[in-house]
């Protein structure tokens, strides 16, 4: 009876799209947490934080070199001189998170700077600088001013310059740096997305009908045993690449908000093949997975079981994700697109970074539906084992 | 009399795990759970299988249930054959356990429609189906609350009728009672007393002396995988009580009623 495959699917679809509170946290959620998540890492990334809404520190400084000054007060600081007893008090108050910054520049710091020798014995002059890293703004200016100071001590022992004209040195086009972006980023992020989707379904809906008791009910019904494996992978395939979408969507919203410092990286790059191949990528992934995890679940005695048992894998997906990184040249051969996970990463990576190759793409869809097959009939042969479904 | 269930000879080893063996406390790696068991039930009788924790009622009423393969033996359910002809004795059978948890999400009517479909129930006739045994079982005013909504009793009728869909001739219900409150232990067997009128045959397992008492015409006591008696509850009573003579042919076959 071909029908009990649908009616398997139906009542799949039943549970989960009957569920709001399921829906919403395999469908919304991903795609929102994401988006909120990269959107907020991105704007901390710019540091935009303190000028942009227009604060300026509170900074005391003491002893400040004239020819440093113009340099500082291109801080978003409102510097105050600070004399020998007031210390004190000022680092109180940075305590207090009132004062945001506190520098003490030694007396006649440019003299002795300018005159002192690194191969001489005696100490460098020092610069002391105190902050409060507890308090955002103060934690913001510190880190510039720093990196401000950093780089004026390297230009002061300047023997050569790179780079210090005004032309455009960087030859990458603004496609190229998307393609790198994405294809470092990206095949990571979606693999974990898809793990984790399928493992938020796969393990309730099959090792939940071992825990409850229901899949003896399934079983002693005249339905195939095939029937039931492929209803299940092709229903829950469907609802995880639902899930998975949702992330996907998430992170192409997020990120430009997310990159714009790094600046025109676009996702619009991309043509209308390099999408559908992506998809086909995705939808062949999610389907491997989830047989994968099937797997799992119909050996596992409980839904807590199952999912234990596939928290550990998720990093190893990670780990896979990112051997492309290492940029081998092993990892060209054809037969890489023969290990599962590896060769969807791979294919991801190209398709990403504009190389992608029709017929290694369509190789990998092939081969991931390959192993999905043999995964189903394996389930099939799982649900028919005593052993497995009634185990002690 | 006709024979609606001929057990004949079966048996069941189970190889044991090295963490099965320390809970059973035992070096063997295996455990012969059902050894050699026959019996046979008549038709519009309630059959009761009686013996204590391990003793293999789980594992007999399995490979009745065509869940499981017996290693020697074979049953006749209906005339057919569970090594030969499962998916006729499936058609046959209504199976479940005191343990089974429905799908709290789904509600009654949903769940009754899905393992309609699936046992090939024609519409019209799942339907009228539906209809008599929600009435008679007082579920219509639940059929369309959640599962999880309902108490403990409607979840234990409700699974009842789910696992009765087909309108089967045989109903094997292991521990009907394990774990249930007095009052839903009432409404199950009461519900199983209803079947019976209707003319089915039912096969239960336990190892609740007033069960048996209360609902079964036949009863055998199984003890470590083996029938030791096999009779009316008259005949096996003797005119004592149940408990007082299982404990007797207990002894007589064992030596002893302490746990080993
Ligand atoms: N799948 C299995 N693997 C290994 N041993 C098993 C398995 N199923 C049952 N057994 C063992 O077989 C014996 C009989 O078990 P069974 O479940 O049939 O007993 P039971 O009469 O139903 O007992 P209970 O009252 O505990 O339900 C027990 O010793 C049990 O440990
Ligand atoms: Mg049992």
């Amino acid at each position: 009876m071909k029908n009990n495959t649908l009616t398997i699917i139906k009542k799949e679809f039943a549970r989960f799209f009957g569920d709001k509170r399921m829906m919403f946290t395999t469908i919304l959620m991903p795609g929102l947490m994401i988006y909120i998540m990269y959107t907020l890492m991105g704007s901390l990334m710019m540091g935009q934080f303190v000028s942009e809404d227009g604060f300026v520190a509170s900074g005391y400084v003491q002893n400040m070199p004239e020819e440093l000054a113009p340099m500082l007060k291109q801080l978003p600081v409102d510097w105050k001189t600070v004399e020998n007893d007031a210390v004190a008090e000022i680092k109180t108050s940075l305590e207090e998170k009132e004062a945001d910054l506190l520098v003490l520049f030694p007396e006649q710091f440019m003299e002795t700077m300018l005159s002192y020798e690194v191969s001489a014995e005696k100490a460098a002059p020092q610069i002391e600088i105190y902050y409060n890293s507890a308090k955002p703004e103060s934690a913001d200016v510190n880190a510039m001013l720093h990196a401000m100071l950093e780089q004026y001590e390297a230009s002061l022992t300047n023997r050569f310059d790179i780079n210090e004209g005004q032309g455009k040195y960087d030859m990458a086009t603004d496609q190229d740096m998307t393609g790198q972006l994405f294809s470092m980023l990206l095949p990571m992020l979606m693999m974990t997305f898809m793990f984790s989707s399928c493992i938020s379904v796969a393990p309730e809906s099959i090792a939940g009908e071992k825990e409850r008791g229901t899949i003896a009910t399934l079983l002693v019904t005249p339905m195939k045993r095939s029937s039931l494996a492929l209803g299940k992978i092709i229903s829950l395939s469907c609802i995880a690449l639902i899930s998975g979408v949702s992330s996907f969507i998430g992170t192409m919203l997020s990120l430009p908000n997310m990159m714009s410092a790094a600046g025109g990286v676009d996702a619009s790059f991309y043509t209308f093949g390099d999408y559908a191949m992506l998809l086909g990528i995705i939808l062949s992934t999610v389907v491997l997975l989830v047989s994968f995890i099937s797997i799992i679940s119909a050996f596992a005695k409980s839904i807590k079981e199952a999912t234990s048992t596939c928290s550990p894998m998720t990093i190893l997906t990670m780990v896979v994700s990112l051997v492309p990184m290492m940029g081998s040249e092993g990892l060209k051969s054809i037969g890489m697109l023969f290990i599962p996970v590896l060769n969807s990463v791979l294919c991801m990576n190209n398709i990403f970074a504009f190389q992608a190759d029709v017929s290694r793409v369509l190789l990998t869809i092939g081969v991931n539906i390959v192993y999905s097959g043999l995964m189903t009939f394996g389930l099939t042969r799982i649900f028919n084992s005593e052993k497995a479904m009634f185990s002690k | 009399m006709e024979k609606i269930l001929e057990v004949n000879g079966l048996k069941k080893t189970f190889k044991l795990s090295a963490k099965q063996q320390k809970i059973e406390k035992t070096n063997e790696k295996v455990k012969v759970a059902v050894n050699d068991l026959s019996f046979t039930a008549y038709r519009g009788e309630v059959f009761g299988l009686l013996g204590s924790n391990g003793a293999g009622k789980t594992t007999t009423l399995r490979m009745l249930a065509t869940l499981i393969k017996p290693d020697a033996g074979d049953a006749l359910v209906n005339g057919a054959s569970i090594v030969s002809e499962p998916a006729k004795v499936r058609s046959n059978i209504g199976f479940l356990t005191s343990e089974l948890k429905l799908e709290e999400f789904f509600t009654p009517n949903y769940l009754f429609d899905f393992f309609s479909e699936l046992h090939g129930v024609p519409v019209e006739e799942a339907k009228k189906r539906k209809q008599d045994y929600f009435d008679r079982f007082g579920i219509d005013k639940f059929a369309e609350v959640k599962v999880g909504n309902l108490s403990t009793g409607m979840k234990q009728k409700v699974s009842l009728v789910i696992s009765l869909v087909h309108d089967p001739d045989i109903i094997i219900f292991d521990e009907p009672t394990n774990g249930l409150d007095v009052l839903t232990a009432k409404v199950v067997t009461d519900f199983l007393l209803d079947l019976k009128e209707r003319g089915k045959s039912i096969i239960v397992s336990t190892h609740i002396f007033s069960l048996i008492e209360k609902i079964c015409d036949r009863v055998g006591i199984v003890i470590s995988g083996q029938m030791v008696i096999c009779d009316t509850l008259e005949a096996i009573k003797q005119g004592k009580s149940l408990e007082e003579r299982f404990f007797e042919i207990y002894e007589d076959k064992v030596g002893t009623t302490d746990e080993k």
